[in-house]
């Protein structure tokens, strides 16, 4: 029993990640109807960006932490406003080989930069476990579900309690009525895009020390983190969140109890998990069934 | 049809297929083999071209397909002693029933659900080629250098009185099915298939309304693109003499919408211009630097700089260049 | 006072123009209608206005040329209610009512909600409720308490009465003139249903296929032969 719930506690950490990400993408999706499948590199590059400020700089892990998700916010923001805005009026089709050549320019820029080695990255969390409940935790995993929760909560204050959140949410669901009351929906956007760029880098920062910091890094986490937005539905927040720790905590549990699954075939699960649930409800389970208007 | 509009794509055939004829004569043999491939990404596209430039439908896992047609051909090859021209037509029909196959649920979905749906199938693959490894040799994968079932390979066979070197060979195989693929692809396209085929990829409520069988054809367009990407798989197996998980990577799947969309949908020439694109893009890119990950950059901004200057690709480009003459034409006329 | 100038305004969707040059005006103060068939340019002439789409030709603003998109013009003080009501279906009241007031500095938006609702009190109640669950008639009354949350200087409405039940319309226009009365509020109206929309306003215009084709006090276009025969029914 004790196993069994520190495997669970392990997928919720696990999960929290995923969940961070896959939050980044339905962020997008839902304000500007895009699929973002550079999302995990534009993650790695913030991660490489902490990593080479704590290591060849000798900044503490905190403060690294926070310029990163500056810098990030101020790249995504900035990849929307001269990316993605000029092609938003083309067919769907180019918007999808514009993110994919991002997906391919940014993964190639961290290895020229930083070249392909795989390197071990410290974690923030010292080492170590606490009992709680009789189940032996690793305090790594609780200051990972910590932190993603508390950008999540400090997200949700945006949006349901300031005017910027509110606005946000506004430009996302009807633009054209959104500009009648004054705001700018462009930036919103931008805006969103930034957001989601910093949520990438905290999960591509809380994954690094365990699964070290190579250029392809966040390869696997994205293919997760579709499983979980599609599995929570593509435009549902909440759905992301809750996707995503399902995902972890499932993985995990079918990782370790069913052998023909084993270490290997998680990946293969997850897309199995996303090929599903796009058949069989393709909103998810928050999602909203989208009307067609004739 | 007037005659100006079918004399023209015909002319262009012709001259492709005598240039085609034409050059290994002049050309090394390994510009040859770089060449052949061309041809077996064309035949790709061609697939490809039908899915998405004429229903709309996104793709990002066509590599999955030309991964089923290139097992098909090695373990039909290795295992069971078949010739290898043989094996083509049946990879194409393995992959082309797949394909056929996904079509049927992939009605439920649309855009960018089906490109996600679609890249999930690309990733996965080389895991299932690993977990299957009875069937597919697993990681190791099958090798077909030097056995006797692939022509050429040992020594030169010979065509109409010619000898022809293995790389030579290829070309000539991969093109010349590619332009019967493309003959074909063209009567498809021409008449109410065609015509039904674009009406879906323009509205597909309107289609609907107008009796259109939105699922016969959108499940036809992916078998027979699927069936396409099979071939092309064939052929890349033979090419390459070796097939493994990695041989079919994700990579793929992305470089042969990324040649779809530069290239441009629909013309024979916008198809050719992305094939060309696909085979020389690494090339290209390690020219202008050879330090690891510059090649990535360089496609990437490339790739998303088309999307500004040619958002209609190659074709586009063309065509715009053919409303530009004609208007100075009747300019000059009038 | 002219509030609102239009000078020979055109405006075009892609290839097709829908106004011909459109001029009209607006005083301070004024309820004005405009009026016509369907497809005779009434909403393009607001979607002018209020710069949802492209327009050439002079509008003149409080005194000052209006340019800009529609961001630009809430700032200066113009509401526009679209066709269609415009509410944020997904937002409850309350938010919908708060996105009203964006372009307004100040801190609390408390006080703004206040006076709104005197006009609507049954907002209060329902702020919790998701705009897109109201009736017709609600969200067609939520719609202008959004747009009196920005204190504007002119209201554009725009098809107040499509959808909606004949005793719903009689009282958002009923809500319209004592706004007009009592603070003062600066409407142009765009209608096609001329008879109440006479009934409201001081003055009005009908248009013609993008054009101005009569203008008058509401008396007189209401006794005016083909006025009542094309859009009053007698």
């Amino acid at each position: 029993m004790a196993d069994f719930l520190q495997q669970v506690v392990a997928g919720l950490a696990s999960g929290s990640i995923y969940a961070a990400l896959a939050l980044a993408l339905v962020l997008i999706h839902r304000a500007t109807g895009v699929i973002n499948f550079a999302q995990g590199e534009m993650a790695t590059l913030s991660t490489y960006i902490a990593w080479t400020l704590t290591t060849n700089h000798g900044w503490g892990y905190w403060p690294a932490f926070a310029f990163t998700l500056a810098v990030s916010f101020l790249g995504g923001a900035g990849v929307h406003q001269a990316i993605i805005r000029p092609n938003e009026k083309g067919s769907l089709l180019r918007v999808v080989i514009v993110t994919i050549g991002l997906l391919i320019f940014v993964n190639g820029l961290v290895t020229l930069i930083w070249g392909g080695e795989v390197r071990a990255v410290q974690s923030p969390f010292p080492a170590g476990t606490t009992e709680i409940a009789g189940v032996a935790i690793t305090t790594a995993d609780i200051g990972t579900i910590a932190v993603v929760l508390a950008t999540v909560a400090a997200l949700w204050a945006l949006f349901q309690y300031t005017k910027l959140g509110l606005a946000m949410r506004a430009a996302a669901v009807n633009p054209a009525e959104a500009r009648l009351v004054g705001v700018r929906v462009t930036w919103m956007l931008s805006l969103g895009w930034g957001l989601a760029a910093a949520l990438g880098a905290v999960a591509g920062m809380l994954a690094a020390p365990s699964v070290f910091l190579d250029p392809n890094l966040m390869a696997a986490l994205l293919i997760y983190a579709f499983a979980a937005a599609v599995l929570g539905g593509i435009d549902s927040p909440v759905g992301a969140v809750v996707g995503g720790l399902t995902l972890g905590v499932g993985l995990n549990l079918i990782g370790t109890y069913v052998d023909f699954v084993g270490a290997d075939l998680r990946l293969p699960v997850a897309l199995l998990v996303i090929l599903v649930v796009l058949l069989v409800k393709p909103t998810g389970i928050f999602g909203k069934a989208e009307v067609r208007r004739v | 049809m007037s005659l100006r509009r079918t004399l023209v794509p015909v002319l262009s055939f012709v001259a492709l297929a005598v240039v085609v004829a034409v050059v290994p004569l002049v050309v090394s043999e390994f510009r040859a083999q770089e060449l052949a491939y061309v041809a077996i990404y064309l035949i790709a596209i061609i697939g490809l071209n039908v899915l998405t430039g004429y229903t709309g439908q996104i793709s990002l896992g066509h590599g999955a397909f030309m991964a089923l047609g290139g097992y098909t051909t090695a373990i039909l090859m290795a295992d069971h002693g078949v010739k290898d021209i043989w094996t083509i037509p049946l990879a194409g029909l393995v992959a082309g029933v797949a394909g056929f196959l996904f079509g049927i649920p992939a009605l439920r979905l649309s855009g960018l659900y089906l490109a996600l749906a679609t890249f999930a199938i690309a990733v996965s693959m080389p895991a299932v080629i690993k977990r299957f490894e009875g069937f597919t040799g697993g990681g190791t994968g099958i090798n077909l250098f030097g056995i006797p079932e692939l022509t050429a390979s040992l020594t030169p066979v010979s065509i109409l009185g010619r000898e022809l070197a293995f790389n030579d060979w290829l070309y000539y195989l991969s093109w010349s099915i590619a332009l019967v693929g493309y003959v074909v692809a063209w009567l498809l396209l021409r008449g109410r298939t065609g015509l039904a085929l674009r009406a879906v990829r323009d509205s597909e409520t309107a289609a609907q309304s107008s009796g259109v069988s939105l699922a016969r054809y959108k499940t036809l367009a992916f078998g027979v693109s699927a069936a396409y990407a099979g071939v092309a798989g064939s052929l890349f197996a033979i090419a390459t003499t070796y097939v493994n998980p990695d041989t079919f990577p994700v990579a793929l799947s992305i470089l042969l919408l990324v040649g779809v969309v530069v290239g441009g949908l629909g013309s024979l020439v916008g198809l050719v211009a992305g094939a060309v694109f696909i085979q020389f893009l690494p090339t290209w890119s390690q020219e202008v630097s050879k330090s690891p990950g510059a090649p990535s950059v360089v496609s990437g901004a490339l790739l998303i700089a088309l999307m500004f200057v040619l958002p209609m690709g190659v074709a586009g480009l063309v065509e715009r260049l053919r409303l530009l003459t004609r208007r100075i034409y009747h300019r000059s006329g009038a | 006072m002219s509030l609102l100038e239009l000078d020979a305004v055109e405006a075009r969707y892609g290839p097709v123009q829908a106004l011909h040059g459109i001029t009209l005006e607006v005083a301070e103060g004024e309820v004005v209608a405009v009026l016509g068939a369907n497809g005779a340019g009434k909403t393009t002439t607001l979607r002018a206005i209020s710069g949802t789409v492209r327009r050439s030709g002079h509008i003149r603003f409080a005194g000052k040329p209006l340019r800009g998109g529609p961001e630009a013009v809430a700032r200066a003080g113009i509401a526009h209610v679209p066709e269609g009501r415009g509410t944020f279906t997904e937002l409850t009241v309350h938010e919908n009512l708060r996105l009203g007031a964006y372009t307004r500095r100040e801190r609390s938006v408390r006080a703004d909600v206040d006076r709104v609702s005197e006009w609507f009190p049954w907002l209060h109640e329902r702020a919790g409720q998701q705009a897109g669950t109201l009736s017709g008639g609600e969200q067609q009354m939520l719609a202008v308490a959004r747009a009196l949350m920005a204190r504007p200087k002119l209201l554009l409405l725009d098809e107040p009465s499509l959808g909606l039940a004949p005793m719903v319309v009689r009282e958002i226009f009923r809500i319209v003139r004592e706004l007009n009365e009592r603070e003062g509020l600066t409407v142009l109206v765009v209608e096609q249903d001329a008879r109440i929309a006479l009934r409201t306003a001081a003055r009005a215009y009908v248009l013609e296929v993008g054009r101005v084709a009569l203008a008058g006090p509401s008396e007189e276009l209401q006794e005016n032969e083909s006025v009542r025969r094309s859009y009053l029914g007698y």
